[in-house]
């Protein structure tokens, strides 16, 4: 039963990446990748919803599988925020490099504090 | 162009490309689908080791940024016709096997459980080798394709 809640949870996650972070790319001309930003702090902060109402009312693991590990795990990315910030040092830009990696895991935790709070508020 | 800028910035999405069509979105889907059971095995066979340290998920985001740098020197230099590889293996299946929203789930939890130096060691810890790994999988496939 996991397996298939986390299968759908994923294939349902990455392609929401692939549109939102294409959605986001063609709205901005800046080199910041504004796009794996958005899906990865958006995933962050829906995981600590989630994981927080479970936790927070002992709530069904199965919401935890299919939103939590399939969908917010397959909707963020760690693979593409590294490849983006190396191709950003080696196209010499360094400070947006920087920037993108210093912002993105510091709201991508803030997210993630503030939906637990949120998650298990709203079940307490 | 000089040999570093054969690749682009952004691996997943080129917004000049024109919208992606079903069959595309599908095998995102698919990949997406497999890597993230593949990365919930690995959470299950590793279980929650006795220091609380996330070893599952750091194995999985350094892993799976070593070989995104691989994939994209491969896609470019020697399938750039491919109109598969690209969005199944890169967009579908690394990017399901990686988080990052699990990766800061991981933090949180350490940090409710103040255990701050264990949590700086995993923030830390997660990015220099994710990012050491994805530069060494570019570096050593551009040497060994040209």
């Amino acid at each position: 039963m996991t397996v298939l809640l986390v299968l759908l949870g994923g294939a349902v996650g990455a392609p929401s990446r692939y549109l939102l972070d294409r959605w986001v790319q063609s709205r901005h001309a800046s080199t910041f990748p504004w796009g794996t930003f958005t899906v990865n702090v958006a995933g962050s902060l829906v995981l600590g919803l989630v994981a927080g109402g479970v936790a927070g009312s002992d709530g069904p693991a199965w919401l935890l599988s299919v939103l939590g590990t399939g969908f917010c795990g397959a909707l963020t990315t760690f693979s593409t925020f590294s490849f983006e910030t190396i191709r950003l040092v080696e196209e010499a830009a360094t400070r947006v490099a920087v920037a993108g990696l210093v912002l993105s895991v510091a709201a991508g935790l803030a997210g993630c504090a503030a939906g637990w709070s949120l998650g298990s508020a709203l079940v307490g | 162009m000089s040999a570093d800028h054969d690749l682009p910035v952004d691996p997943d999405v080129d917004v000049h490309d024109p919208v992606a069509g079903w069959d595309v979105l599908a095998v995102v889907a698919a990949g997406g689908a497999l890597g993230s059971l593949a990365r919930w095995g690995l959470g299950e066979l590793a279980g929650s080791a006795p220091t609380g340290f996330p070893w599952a998920t750091l194995t999985e985001n350094v892993s799976g940024s070593l070989a995104l740098g691989v994939l994209m020197v491969l896609v470019v230099e020697v399938r750039p016709a491919s109109r598969y590889l690209r969005p199944f293996a890169g967009v579908g299946l690394l990017g399901g096997w990686t988080t990052f929203s699990t990766y800061a789930l991981d933090t949180r939890t350490l940090l409710a459980s103040d255990r701050v130096a264990t949590a700086v060691l995993y923030v830390g810890g997660t990015l220099v080798l994710g990012l050491l790994g994805c530069l060494a999988g570019l570096r050593v496939t551009r040497r060994v394709v040209r």
